[in-house]
Order: C-alpha cells, then sequence, then structure tokens
C-alpha cells in the first residue's frame, strides 16, 4: 500500500486487484449484487482504494480490514441508495483518542492472521452466524428470522463468538 | 452504573452493515464522540477483514482489469455539495446557531438549514427526515434547567447527547453519553442549569406522556 500511496505505483495496484478483487465480488455478491453490479462495485471500490490509500494506516486497521470497510460502505452507497453516515477524524466536534503516554504502535495486520486461525476454530455454529451477519447483511433480528432460533440465542452465540476473537486484537 | 454507550449488538450490526437510518445515524454520530466504540467498532470491523479473506473467491469478468488501469487518471467525483452556509439557516434567531463543532459530521448535514420547531417554553426541536417506518428521529434543544414533561415508553428510545447534558432518577448524561429507554422506564430528564442541552432522540414504537401536563404536551408534541 505504501507504493501505492507513495509512488502510485500500478504494479502494486494491479497485484492488489489480483489479490483481492475476487473476494470482494464474492462479498458484493453475497450481499444480493448482481454480476454486473457486483463488477462495476469491485471497480468502485478498488478505485476508492487508489484515490484514498494516502488514508490507509497500518496501525488501524490490516489491508483486508480496511478494504472490507470501503466495501461495505459503498455497496450501502449503492444498494440501498442511502449516504452511509461516516465518522470523519476531520470533523471539529470528532473526540480524540485520550493520550495515555503509552505509544501503543501496533501492527493490526498480524492480527488479522491470529483471527484468521481464530474464526476457524469457532464452533460451526458461531462461525455460520458470523457469516451470516458480515457476509449478508443481516441484523440480529434477520438472523433470527432466517435460522428460526430465537433472537436470544442469536445475540448469545455472536456474543460468544466475538468474545473469543476480541481477545485477539490489539489496542485492548 | 446506567449505560452511556450503544448496545453491544447495535454496535455489531453498525460495524457488519446491517444497522439502517436513524439508528447507524444514531451510532455514527455516537462514534465521533466516542473513542471507546470507535476501538470497539474497529475491532468488530477487523473480524469483516478477516472474513472477507476467507471467502471464496469469484473470478474476475476479463477486462475488468484493463477498464479499472484505464480509470485511475479520472479525477474523483466532487464531493457532494457543502452543507448550507451559516447565513442560508433562515432569519429566526433561534435557528441561526453554530452547529458546526457542536453536531458531528453524520447528522450535521441532515439539520443544517431546518428551522426549529416550538414544542412548548422550553423545548425546541427539528424533526429529522431520515426516519425509518415505526421510528421517529429528532433534534431536540432542551432550555437551560428546563424539565421533559414526565413520560414513559411504548417502544425504545435512544437519547445521545451533543452538548450541554441532563439528569433524570438513573444519573446525568453528557456530551457523548447515549442512553436507552424501555417500556419499563418513566422518568422526567431535566437539563443542566447552567447551559442549553443538545440531544439527538431516536424513538423507535412511541412515547407514552403521563400526568396531566404530559397529556397536555402530547397535543402538541406527536410522537
Amino acid at each position: 500500500m505504501a507504493r501505492i500511496a507513495g509512488h502510485r505505483d500500478r504494479n502494486a495496484f494491479t497485484a492488489l486487484y489480483e489479490a483481492y478483487g475476487p473476494r470482494l465480488k464474492s462479498y458484493l455478491t453475497r450481499h444480493g449484487a448482481d454480476e454486473a453490479t457486483a463488477e462495476e462495485l469491485v471497480q468502485e471500490v478498488m478505485l476508492s482504494a487508489w484515490r484514498r490509500a494516502d488514508g490507509f494506516n497500518p496501525s488501524l486497521a490490516s489491508l483486508s480490514t480496511w478494504l472490507f470497510t470501503i466495501a461495505r460502505n459503498k455497496r450501502i452507497d449503492f444498494l440501498r441508495r442511502v449516504k452511509r453516515p461516516e465518522v470523519l477524524a476531520d470533523d471539529p466536534a470528532f473526540a480524540p483518542e485520550p493520550v495515555d503516554g503509552a505509544d501503543t504502535v501496533y501492527e493490526a495486520a498480524a492480527d488479522g492472521d491470529r483471527l484468521r486461525e481464530a474464526i476457524r476454530g469457532l464452533p460451526p455454529e458461531q462461525a455460520e452466524l458470523l457469516k451470516l451477519a458480515y457476509y449478508e447483511d443481516k441484523s440480529h433480528s434477520a438472523i433470527a428470522a432466517e435460522t428460526k432460533l430465537p433472537l436470544g440465542t442469536v445475540k448469545s452465540r455472536i456474543r460468544l463468538a466475538l468474545n473469543r476473537l476480541r481477545g485477539l486484537i490489539g489496542e485492548q | 452504573m446506567s449505560q452511556r454507550h450503544p448496545p453491544e449488538d447495535m454496535l455489531f450490526d453498525h460495524a457488519t452493515g446491517a444497522l439502517a437510518d436513524p439508528l447507524g445515524l444514531l451510532v455514527a454520530t455516537h462514534l465521533t464522540l466516542c473513542p471507546e466504540c470507535r476501538g470497539e467498532t474497529r475491532r468488530l470491523e477487523a473480524v469483516g477483514g478477516a472474513l472477507l479473506d476467507q471467502i471464496d473467491p469469484t473470478p474476475l469478468a476479463p477486462g475488468g482489469l484493463d477498464r479499472l488501469l484505464a480509470r485511475l487518471d479520472e479525477s474523483a467525483p466532487q464531493s457532494a455539495p457543502q452543507s448550507a452556509p451559516q447565513s442560508a439557516l433562515g432569519p429566526r434567531p433561534a435557528a441561526t446557531i453554530d452547529f458546526k463543532g457542536l453536531i458531528p459530521e453524520p447528522l450535521l448535514s441532515h439539520v443544517q438549514g431546518s428551522q426549529w420547531r416550538k414544542v412548548n417554553a422550553g423545548i425546541d426541536e427539528i424533526q429529522l427526515p431520515c426516519a425509518a417506518p415505526g421510528m421517529t428521529a429528532q433534534l431536540l434543544r432542551i432550555r437551560a434547567g428546563a424539565s421533559v414533561p414526565r413520560h414513559g415508553h411504548h417502544g425504545r428510545e435512544f437519547t445521545l447527547v451533543l452538548a450541554g447534558g441532563f439528569s433524570d432518577h438513573r444519573g446525568r448524561y453528557g456530551r457523548g453519553d447515549l442512553t436507552v429507554a424501555d417500556s419499563a422506564l418513566t422518568h422526567t430528564p431535566v437539563a443542566d442549569r447552567d447551559q442549553d442541552c443538545y440531544c439527538l432522540a431516536v424513538v423507535d414504537g412511541g412515547l407514552r406522556l403521563a400526568g396531566p401536563i404530559g397529556r397536555m404536551v402530547s397535543l402538541f408534541w406527536k410522537f
């Protein structure tokens, strides 16, 4: 990403497209985009990544997390035809992170490896609900309706899964 | 201790993208004011990133890369026009308050240029146009020291304090605090005495005003 942001390196960008484009297309398709829309949205996500490359901060998010948030926002903007309300760090009302002296530099990418491993280790019924939520834009109540599970069960399974994953992610 | 942050299932639904407005707007506005919940949101988004890595890839149509590379030199589309300038807020003095810095951007563009509507001597409101069916969303201004008539709740009421603060029997809520009231709660919020209180209120299901003043107010204040 540094080569894309600093040198506008098209080879690095091509590699990014080839690595993530097919996964982004799956993500968008799972959310109900048809073939042509999914292709178009992949282009839009990648164009945003190109234009906003200097806003990528590896200490806040891994590359896949950053692309996930761009894809999520793009599909909401396009498929729901509403603008997702976004938090802007340059908003005059923005409350900054408290400065605690201890400079917590961490590399979000390292979390990604631990997270992927942990997701693979989740009980299948928990992993299934997480995928419904993240891949298909299902709210807690929509998941409950689709799986015919009580809402409380959906909440507790997602909470159990998140509790297990949360400890693996930095800046606790 | 009473809660001052969104319920965790709301933060989760916001991170996955499932939370629709006006609740999405409420959470995004809270996030601007709350570093703690931003940290939690980043953790939830990291789960989304890890799941993106694990999704089975779908082959892209041929020619997509060339089309994309050809578009890299296009200039970015101009972002939406800036919110109405201060002077466009209208002649009423009550509406000429400078919202910038007071009201975070996710909400600001919904209320810039709107007129306050008087609810009673102590309360003004701006109804937000983004309300979903069965929900209402409004920006409330409660004058310093004024109280909201004692009321209960049919559904859930989410109140996010943007400026000033208010208290009820549960405690005091200040800038950035988000409280949830449900049918079990009847309360009489009172604004701080030294400053007007601005809140974003989202009601899912309606309020039930209690007492003679409440019934009178409800004639004018339709939830």
